[in-house]
């Protein structure tokens, strides 16, 4: 058993692949249409054989007061590895990028905290050494 | 003398150390999300209070006025407010009656 696929439930789905392509700098491996949404999975830049990231619609009526929860308490939906931390958080503040937690270092790692703008909080890493 | 309104809540607040710990924190960087003082008290600190515990442990520290909450958007934030903290120094170390003046 391996992993291939994690999923983010995002408020829509359109907005979604353009912030974490345009934005993050993800690439899209399926876009496959069905029903009035559509199967969206993206891959990291130099791994499109690695694990996916799915990007579902957050239709169920649960997925709304869940995520505002950790949204209000400053909680990620999940985590994302860079190389480094602070030059990851310069760029992408100055795309417009929201951040709940400024870069910190945790021992051997380094957070930060931003929003997805699709209803998520997503942390990025970096570690050290 | 009686005491003044919330002074046994500042003392209460402050008799704690997880309390003193996340406003130690607070010091290091305000405006924190619950998650990041979470993260703090267990990756620097090494306690494992559970999510839940350190809400309460705001709440005691917002009622004591050393805590505000602020939300911005979606997110709250924690910010620092050592004002009632001067409540303490005033009262021990500044004498509300000096001494009389000594007779010459």
């Amino acid at each position: 058993m391996k992993i291939y696929i994690s999923s983010l439930m995002v408020t829509d789905q359109n907005k979604a692949r353009d912030f974490y392509t345009e934005i993050l700098g993800f690439v899209v491996k399926h876009d496959i249409p069905l029903g009035e949404h559509s199967w969206l999975t993206l891959v990291s830049p130099g791994n499109e054989d690695g694990p996916e990231l799915g990007l579902e619609p957050a239709e169920h009526p649960a997925v709304k007061p869940f995520r505002d929860a950790l949204m209000e308490d400053g909680i990620p939906a999940t985590s994302f590895a860079v190389e480094d931390v602070y030059a990851e958080y310069e760029r992408l503040l100055a795309l417009g990028v929201v951040f709940t937690q400024k870069p910190t270092e945790m021992g051997p790692v380094t957070v930060a905290t931003f929003d997805d703008t699709c209803g998520n909080l997503i942390q990025i890493s970096s570690y050290a050494g | 003398m009686p005491e003044e309104p919330g002074v046994a809540e500042l003392f209460k607040a402050l008799a704690d150390p997880t309390r003193r710990v996340i406003l130690d924190e607070l010091v290091l960087r305000d405006e924190q999300t619950l998650f990041e003082l979470c993260t703090r008290l267990v990756s620097i600190h090494g306690m494992s209070s559970s999510r839940q515990a350190v809400s309460q442990h705001l709440d005691v520290l917002e009622a004591a006025g050393l805590v505000r909450v602020e939300r911005k958007g979606r997110y709250k934030f924690h910010f620092l407010d050592t004002a009632p903290l001067a409540r303490i120094a005033e009262r021990w170390t500044s004498p509300h009656h000096p001494e009389p003046k000594e007779l010459s």
